[in-house]
Parts: structure tokens; C-alpha cells; sequence
């Protein structure tokens, strides 16, 4: 089977297991950091040339509590997974890696809830 | 979304953005590791709130945002020395994600005629992220 309608269906059905949830949510989180650091820029920009409204409202949308606690995630998942795929230059630690996802989500899931608990206590506390 | 050819050993650009896509990222944790550190030796610690402090790891230009307030801790930041760090950062962090939005495209165009457009196109957003973010690094 090539390419049919159901590709993505297909795709999450897939049982790849925790390496392909790592590459899924590597890529996930790439390009939204993308959108992420793209508007943070054009914001920064039109706000320091022309204090304008557009950048204002741009800065208070990725400022929301909603908007980083999704961000949070994806920039701990990218830069602990990131740091796994480096560490697979060394071959020996490639037969390791479905442990190394294992052990990536125990560094990645403390520090995240920790910053969701400051980022929330900073909501209802008025910062 | 097709397998990827295979390209030849050697120093083709395939295997130079796959060094760089490694060492800019390792850059940014390092660089996010020396702005907190200097933000901390600065003073941040009794002259800052967290969420400033977490910008200012990240970024040390003050015009970036709104909430955070930096009246006393902008003096000891805005020189020629940070500027250049925060090029860096911008340099690293752009080229880092412009590469990888690359990779996820060129994944699902494979060797056709949109290959090098896409090649361009993105050529010339990182071109322009470039100068309008160094432009508002010098301007600060």
C-alpha cells in the first residue's frame, strides 16, 4: 500500500513505540518553536520600531499561561531529546535508546511539571 | 512521505547541517546556561522575578516583551559583549530551526522541481529573520 486516504490514520494506528513518539514529538515541537520564535521576533521588532497594537497583541497571546504550558513541554521534550540523538554518535548507546526514552521522560516530566506549577501559581498569584 | 536518498560520503550539505543541526543545539543549552548564570551574577537574584529571569536566560534584549519589568538590570546588560552574544543565540536558534523546518519539508517533497524552491524560499525567510532580529538587537 502507497499512498492511500487513510495515511494518517494509518500512521497513528502505527505501533512504533516510544522511539516513534520521540521522533513524532522531536518534529512536533521543531516546528512549533518555529511559529514560537518567528512571531517572538516580529513582535519584538514591530514593538521596538512602532509600538504597535499588532506586536502588543501578539506578545500578550504567546505570554498566556495556556500558550507556554504547551510550549514548555515541547522545548523540554525537544532540547532532552535533542540531547539523546547527540548522544547517539556513540553506536553503543544506539542499541540502548528505548531505555534512553525511558530515562529522558523521567528528566523531562519533574521539570515540566515543576514550570507548570510556577507558571500556574504565577496566573492565580497575579505574577 | 517518501524514504530520502542516501547522499554521497564526504562533505556534502547534507552532512554539514547534520554537524551544525548538533553543535548550534548544544550552543543554545550553553548559551541558555551563561545567560543565567551572568543574569544571577548580576544581580538578578534580588532585583528580578522568575519569569523575568527566564526571559533574560533566553534573550537579554529588553524590548522583547511586555510584562517584565528590567529597569535596573538593563545598564549592567547593554553592551557591545551581549549584543554579540545575543547574534549568536539568534544566529544559532534560527539557522537551527530554518534547517529543520528544511529536513521536515524536503522529507515530504523528495527530489522533484520543489526542492529548490522550497531550498530558496526558505533561504530568503532566514535571510530576513536574520537582518530584522540583528536590526533589533542594534537598535535596543
Amino acid at each position: 500500500m502507497a499512498v492511500s486516504k487513510f495515511t494518517w490514520l494509518r500512521g497513528l494506528g502505527y505501533r512504533g513505540g516510544g522511539p516513534m513518539l520521540a521522533w513524532l514529538l522531536h518534529r512536533l515541537g521543531g516546528l512549533a518553536m518555529i511559529i514560537f520564535v518567528g512571531m517572538h521576533i516580529f513582535a519584538g521588532f514591530l514593538m521596538q520600531q512602532f509600538g504597535s497594537d499588532f506586536g502588543t497583541t501578539l506578545n500578550i497571546f504567546y505570554e498566556s499561561t495556556i500558550f507556554q504550558i504547551i510550549l514548555y513541554f515541547f522545548v523540554y521534550f525537544h532540547a532532552i531529546n535533542g540531547l539523546r540523538i547527540i548522544l547517539n554518535i556513540w553506536p553503543k548507546l544506539l542499541e540502548y535508546q528505548r531505555e534512553l526514552i525511558w530515562l529522558q521522560w523521567l528528566i523531562i516530566l519533574p521539570l515540566y511539571g515543576l514550570s507548570v506549577f510556577l507558571s500556574i501559581q504565577n496566573l492565580l498569584t497575579g505574577g | 512521505m517518501r524514504a530520502r536518498t542516501v547522499p554521497q560520503p564526504g562533505w556534502s550539505f547534507e552532512y554539514l547541517m547534520w554537524i551544525f543541526t548538533r553543535i548550534s543545539g548544544l550552543s543554545l543549552l550553553f548559551m541558555g546556561f551563561i545567560g543565567l548564570v551572568s543574569a544571577l551574577l548580576l544581580g538578578a537574584r534580588t532585583q528580578m522575578d522568575l519569569p523575568t529571569l527566564v526571559r533574560w536566560t533566553f534573550f537579554q534584549n529588553p524590548n522583547h516583551v511586555v510584562n517584565s519589568n528590567i529597569a535596573d538590570v538593563t545598564i549592567g546588560w547593554s553592551n557591545a559583549y551581549w549584543q554579540i552574544i545575543q547574534m549568536l543565540m539568534i544566529f544559532f536558534g534560527v539557522s537551527h530551526g530554518f534547517n529543520g523546518l528544511r529536513v521536515i519539508l524536503e522529507d515530504f517533497i523528495g527530489h522533484t522541481i520543489l526542492q529548490p524552491l522550497t531550498r530558496g524560499g526558505i533561504f530568503l525567510i532566514w535571510l530576513f529573520t536574520m537582518m530584522v532580529s540583528i536590526y533589533v538587537i542594534l537598535a535596543s
